[in-house]
């Protein structure tokens, strides 16, 4: 199962199964897109959310940093 | 083939054990080497660096006997023939990795050279302190073959069989040796080697196979880099080697695949040499440079009229237990005296297969580091059979 | 809105069906990426490499991977690297090991190859501990820390593992952190096509372990703090040896040519099998 929000042509995409609720995508994101929420992931952990996905300009930044492959950008058509 | 008669081409060779050891792991195949200098065992090594290279074999001295064993495994995945030897020191410091190559079914060969331990001990006269080790070195359950040659032509023929008993059964093969056998000069008569047996491992046939490891009848065993994406680890792992550390019934699965890929082909893999069995009342049992000295006493003591055999074990492990006890079975067996240059190690095992059905008694050298003096042993002979 | 399945980009580089083994923030899983992004920007036919890992945290790194690889003995994983490269020297092949496995029992085989310049891609995870077995004191953990087993502060001090291999004679010495992605994607992408030993040390966030004992778990908090203790080798010419002590020292330290051992090896056969025929 995952999360996949899409913003214009960026689509950012949440594995639940995978992640590991570290926090470091929410920590590194240079424009505070990502936030800890409360949904809880099958193994317990707190998985990240995407509240400003507007602002998402596909830097990776999450996708390079995530420890778990866990989350991860795909760049739509236009 | 050709490539070898660079090397040696048939003929009578005056040579020494060392060498003839090198020359059986070349024409059995061996394309790798690694070592450390040990004595006795370094002659080994001087003459595989003089070959390889001729031949486009690998020869590399690594920096301890750790790296050494642990280059052969990784040498052996690419599809090499590899092999390594030493003596009890370097044999105790390979003894992990021994394990990893059992864990792992990787084909190798291990030449134990003894010398008289323990510790630095003596390092250019014979024991043979290492059988136990080679059984039990490494640590956990496993089953391992282990072969000593008893002279130089011997030792050739036993390094081409150890590298065709670890091809065909995927395990590590040490071959017992020691300072006398290694360093001692006989002729040899190199045939013509065409009329070798040579056996190469299962490879897998088709790209979707998986499943590499724990068979009974042995799994094929692919070569790194075609494809196969093998996953190889010293961890308890699956049929497809995948590792699995939580379930105990991985354990058990594991173990005793690895007991039974030995075990199920036993009588393929173990050897006996029998001589003067017929009306035999006591026989002399012996291995490796002994079995010399044990044969000469035998046919003194033949000439002499006493009714003596000779049974000289080829394979110390797996013990050839069925062999054993089938030898005795017409019943005119009343004792058997085994005869080793140590404080008494596979008498253990003769004992644990015979002793409710004859006698079993030790005898080893008068002097520890030296081979029982012939007439020594028909002394003793004559005191046992009253 | 999920309109259809979207797959990691690196998806096929995974082994199907193998669960990430890691510590919640744990480097590895960042280490692990930037060896995939490295070998898809060289664009490397994953079936020619063969990874080597040791014993320890790291050593579990390639069990992710969807290509041949060989777990060892601890400490060991150089010497079986060395086996396969000399018995087929047109695989690439790349260590995966940790700071005791590489550096405290694997000492001696990393020194050896390096002096050899054995063409194998050597990266070493430096979390600054023994991570797998619970948090002990390791040959690069800090002066004064405490851990399991220097419950008192340890008393002796670290490696300098880039300069003790660069003496030893390796050919190509980097050390970043985990921080550093595309430096280091950069650097093994060098170290990956540099023909002798390559080394690359990155120094790795363990919250579980590390962390317990700074009082700092959190693995984003733990990872900027390794940015932050970070300094260029060039800056650190600046700064003055007592400051220098608790930083990280990052960049590539050796690059150089050098003939590697497979070749060198393969010119003496070449050389052997010449005098063979005269």
């Amino acid at each position: 199962m995952s999360i996949i929000i899409k913003n214009k042509s960026i689509e950012i995409v949440i594995d639940e199964e995978k992640c590991k609720g570290c926090g470091i995508c929410i920590a590194l994101c240079p424009l505070k897109i990502l936030v800890k929420s409360d949904k809880l992931s099958s193994q317990g952990f707190n998985l990240p959310f995407p509240i400003n996905r507007d602002k998402c300009i596909g830097c990776r930044i999450c996708e390079y940093y995530c420890p778990d492959f866990a989350i991860y950008i795909i760049e739509g058509e236009k | 083939m050709n490539e070898i008669s660079e090397i040696i081409k048939p003929g009578n060779y005056l040579m020494m054990g060392n060498e003839a050891c090198a020359l059986g792991a070349i024409i059995a195949g061996c394309r790798f080497f690694a070592f450390y200098p040990i004595t006795p065992a370094n002659e080994i090594a001087e003459y595989m660096s003089i070959y390889l290279p001729k031949i486009g074999g690998i020869y590399i001295q690594m920096e301890d006997e750790i790296s050494s064993i642990a280059s052969v495994i990784g040498a052996s995945w690419t599809g090499l023939k590899a092999m390594t030897a030493t003596s009890g020191p370097g044999f105790t410091l390979m003894q992990e990795n021994i394990g990893h190559a059992i864990m792992t079914e990787t084909p190798c060969v291990i030449v134990d050279v003894q010398r008289c331990g323990p510790s630095t001990g003596t390092p250019a006269l014979p024991m043979q302190g290492d059988v136990y080790q080679a059984r039990r070195g490494s640590h956990g359950e496993y089953e391992i073959i282990a072969l000593a040659p008893s002279s130089v032509k011997d030792t050739l023929l036993l390094t081409i069989e150890a590298f065709n008993l670890s091809e065909k059964y995927r395990v590590p093969v040490i071959i017992l040796s020691d300072a006398l056998i290694g360093h001692m000069m006989e002729n040899v008569e190199i045939p013509d080697l065409s009329s070798i047996k040579i056996i190469n491992r299962k490879k897998p046939s088709k790209l979707d196979e998986s499943q590499f490891f724990l068979s009974e009848d042995i799994s094929p065993m692919p070569t790194l880099g075609s494809g196969y994406k093998v996953h190889i680890t010293g961890s308890t792992h699956d049929e497809k080697g995948i590792r699995n550390v939580y379930d105990p019934i991985y354990v058990d699965n594991l173990v005793h695949k690895i007991y039974a890929k030995i075990h199920k082909h036993i009588d393929d893999i173990v050897k006996i040499e029998t001589r003067y069995l017929d009306n035999s009342k006591v026989l002399l049992l012996s291995y490796g440079s002994v079995a010399r000295s044990a044969l000469h006493a035998v046919k003194l003591a033949r000439k002499e009229g006493l009714k003596v055999g000779y049974v000289k074990l080829i394979t110390l492990w797996p013990f050839p237990e069925k062999l054993i006890s089938n030898m005795i079975n017409n019943g005119e067996v009343e004792k058997i005296i085994v005869l080793e240059n140590n404080m008494g190690q596979i008498v253990n095992e003769v004992k644990r297969v015979l002793h409710k059905d004859i006698e079993v008694k030790f005898l080893p050298p008068e002097v520890l580091g030296t081979i029982h003096d012939p007439m020594y042993i028909l002394e003793n002979l004559k005191k046992n059979m009253g | 809105m999920i309109s259809k399945v979207y797959e990691h980009p690196l998806i096929k580089y995974l082994r199907k069906g193998i669960r990430q083994p890691f510590c919640s923030g744990c480097g590895n899983g960042i280490i692990a990426q930037c060896i995939l992004r490295a070998i898809n920007d060289l664009k490397v036919d994953m079936k020619k490499i063969v990874f080597v890992s040791g014993i320890g945290c790291s050593g579990w790194i390639p069990t992710l991977f969807n290509a041949d690889t060989l777990h060892t003995t601890h400490g060991r994983p150089i010497a079986f690297a060395t086996g396969v490269k000399l018995g087929n020297p047109e695989l690439k092949v790349v260590v995966l090991t940790g700071d005791g496995d590489g550096a405290a029992i694997g000492g001696n085989h990393l020194i050896h190859a390096a002096r050899r310049n054995i063409e194998i891609l050597t990266i070493l995870v430096n979390n600054r501990i023994y991570g797998m077995t619970g948090g002990q004191v390791a040959p690069t953990t800090p002066h004064g820390m405490k851990t399991t087993t220097t419950p008192y502060g340890n008393i002796e001090c670290p490696f300098d593992l880039c300069k003790l291999v660069e003496a030893a004679g390796a050919a190509y010495v980097a050390r970043w952190t985990t921080f550093h992605v595309k430096q280091l994607i950069s650097s093994i992408k060098k170290g990956f096509l540099k023909e002798g030993f390559s080394f690359i040390e990155i120094v790795s966030q363990c919250p579980i372990q590390y962390g317990k004992y700074i009082d700092l778990q959190e693995p984003a908090k733990l990872l900027l703090m390794l940015k932050d203790l970070s300094i260029n080798k060039d800056k650190a010419k600046t700064i003055n040896e007592k400051e220098l002590k608790e930083k990280i020292i990052i960049g590539e330290f050796v690059d150089r040519e050098v003939i590697g051992f497979s070749k060198a090896y393969e010119q003496l056969i070449i050389k052997v099998r010449e005098k063979r025929n005269e």
